[in-house]
């Protein structure tokens, strides 16, 4: 098995004259959590984008356990097994978080049935346990739209999680969460995430978070990697603290 | 939900004690269960958020199969599948370029559709007999041909049965996977692509469903009326689907029928009352719904049982 996971070469996307990516090269490691840092308009959710089939780069190149996905669509994308959840939660707010992630274990397992429960005993044992693992369980019976934003967060990830990838995408995960909230949800998911042997790459703007969770550090700017290595290494780089964190350089 | 049984339950016995006290409210009752079962496909493409403003061109589909097909086949138990069978083939594949357009475009292409049905039912003449419609033949059930009040009787029966089947059918349909993703589109579709599902195919199925089941719906307004013309697939046939729809509410596939009982009691005793205005008085009943019943018949009797 390589050591690469997902591996990115030259992609360039631009939106008018706003170079989103502008040649961007990155290689994803087998069970690293590799964080994303960088000023909004960057290109971090860009590259979620063409990295999931969302978007599709002008130029360049992804492939996904050494086999090229450019040009697949989200759905495909899906099955060979990179996941992702998203800035603002996409949950079925007209559904009970239990049939969430109900719904999230049929997709993976075949939703054809049209006469069968969603909730069949063994769907609920499972989407049970999955909210369980999210720290969940206690709100499974409520609406999705009653939920407050950190556990949104979370059963948007979860859902990502029943479809078992092997990587997952996150966009900001923590962002709109109570600061008191932002590490006990971080710390469920990296357990979460840990103990199922899920690469993980999350755009985040909580430098306290990437300094804890991550392995290693990507930095964006104006759609390129300006610099990319171990968070203690990259957080102190005096150029990164001063253009993308906004500390002056000997704070 | 026991709630839901039982009001399935005592609606059947009181359908069956109308129809048998008032001997003429058999026709209205059978008219309503057809388009009820109609409106149980409209109610399907709602949990999607589409709304079909088209969709009585099944009802002609279903409808016309049984007027052609009788001379040849007059055997209902033949009929009623083979209008269901066309219907959901057409539904098929005009529902392949339909399901990748939402909201009012989903709605006026139905529309579209259903118009150049009404146009070629009206203008091909020598094969539909244009507005002047086809006689639908004698019909025989199970090989026997009853008189005709027994007929009455019967096509009630049928229509009561499969009410109940295509009812229950819904229902099961709703609460599975693929239920629960069609609901899904309404309000996440983005999310279904990235769970691997494919959104288009999910509400395929449920319009070819709903084709059929407005196949049936037509089939047995057909046996119903013994006459069928044009009129079954203008826009006014599909504006009144969607008014029952409204009217019985989208929460429960009893809906349908409370909106189609409803429907046709008030049309035929505001006629009578009022033969110049009827539609005035339909109009405001459902002003009355959409102000204050928003969800429907169906919407106040749960919020009873809540309260």
């Amino acid at each position: 098995m390589s050591e690469v996971l997902l591996s990115a070469k030259g992609l360039r996307l631009a939106f008018g004259g706003v170079k989103a990516a502008d040649g961007i090269d990155l290689d994803v490691r087998h069970g690293e959590f590799l964080a994303i840092i960088g000023p909004n308009g960057a290109g971090k959710t860009t590259f979620i984008n063409m990295t999931t089939g969302y978007l599709r780069p002008q130029a360049g190149r992804i492939e996904f356990d050494g086999k090229p996905i450019l040009g697949l669509s989200p759905r495909a994308i899906v099955r060979r097994g990179i996941g992702r959840s998203f800035q603002l939660p996409q949950l079925f707010s007209e559904h009970t978080v239990l049939e969430n992630a109900a719904l999230a274990i049929a997709a993976r397992r075949g939703i054809w049935s049209p006469l069968n429960p969603l909730l069949r005993p063994r769907w609920r044992d499972e989407a049970m346990d999955l909210l369980d693992r999210f720290g969940l369980r206690a709100v499974a019976e409520f609406r999705a739209d009653a939920l407050n934003e950190g556990a949104r967060k979370l059963a948007d990830i979860a859902m990502a999680v029943a479809l078992e990838p092997s990587l997952l995408l996150m966009d900001e995960p923590t962002s709109g969460v109570a600061a008191a909230e932002k590490m006990v949800i971080v710390e469920t998911l990296v357990r979460v995430l840990r103990s199922t042997g899920v690469t993980a790459v999350f755009v985040e703007h909580d430098m306290d978070v990437v300094a804890r969770f991550a392995d290693r550090v990507a930095v964006w700017s104006q759609g390129r990697i300006a610099a990319l290595g171990p968070p203690g290494e990259v957080l102190a780089d005096p150029k990164v603290r001063r253009e993308v964190i906004g500390i002056a350089a000997d704070a | 939900m026991k709630r839901e049984s039982l009001l399935a339950a005592l609606g059947a016995i009181g359908l069956v004690a109308c129809a048998w006290a008032v001997p003429w409210l058999k026709f209205v009752l059978t008219i309503a269960l057809a388009k009820g079962i109609a409106v149980l496909g409209i109610l399907l493409l709602l949990r999607a958020g589409q709304v079909s403003f088209g969709h009585s061109m099944f009802l002609a589909l279903g409808a016309y199969t049984v007027a052609f097909l009788a001379p040849a086949e007059n055997e209902v138990l033949l009929l009623l599948p083979a209008a269901a069978l066309v219907a959901g083939g057409v539904g098929l594949v005009i529902g392949l370029f339909l399901v990748r357009y939402r909201d009012i475009f989903f709605g006026m292409l139905n529309l579209a559709f259903a118009m150049v049905l009404y146009s070629l039912l009206e203008k091909l003449y020598d094969f539909t007999k244009g507005t002047d419609g086809i006689r639908v033949a004698a019909l025989t059930f199970a090989g026997t041909e009853p008189e005709r009040g027994t007929q009455e009787w019967v096509v009630f029966g049928i229509a009561l049965g499969l009410a109940i089947l295509f009812g229950l059918l819904v229902r099961f349909y709703l609460g599975s996977p693929m239920g629960r993703a069609l609901a899904g589109i309404k309000t996440r579709e983005t999310r279904l692509e990235f769970m691997g599902v494919s959104a288009r195919r999910v509400l395929l199925f449920a319009y070819v469903l709903s084709a059929l089941m407005g196949g049936v719906g037509g089939a047995l307004i057909a046996m119903t009326t013994r006459h069928v013309t044009p009129q079954i697939a203008y826009w006014t046939s599909s504006g009144e689907l969607v008014f029952i729809a409204i009217l019985g509410g989208a929460g429960s596939a009893l809906g349908p029928f409370l909106g189609s009982v409803a429907f046709e009691l008030v049309r035929v005793y505001a006629a009578a009352a009022v033969a110049e205005a009827w539609q005035m008085i339909l109009g405001a009943v459902l002003l009355l719904v959409i102000l204050f019943a928003p969800g429907g018949v169906w919407g106040l009797l749960s919020r009873r049982w809540r309260a």
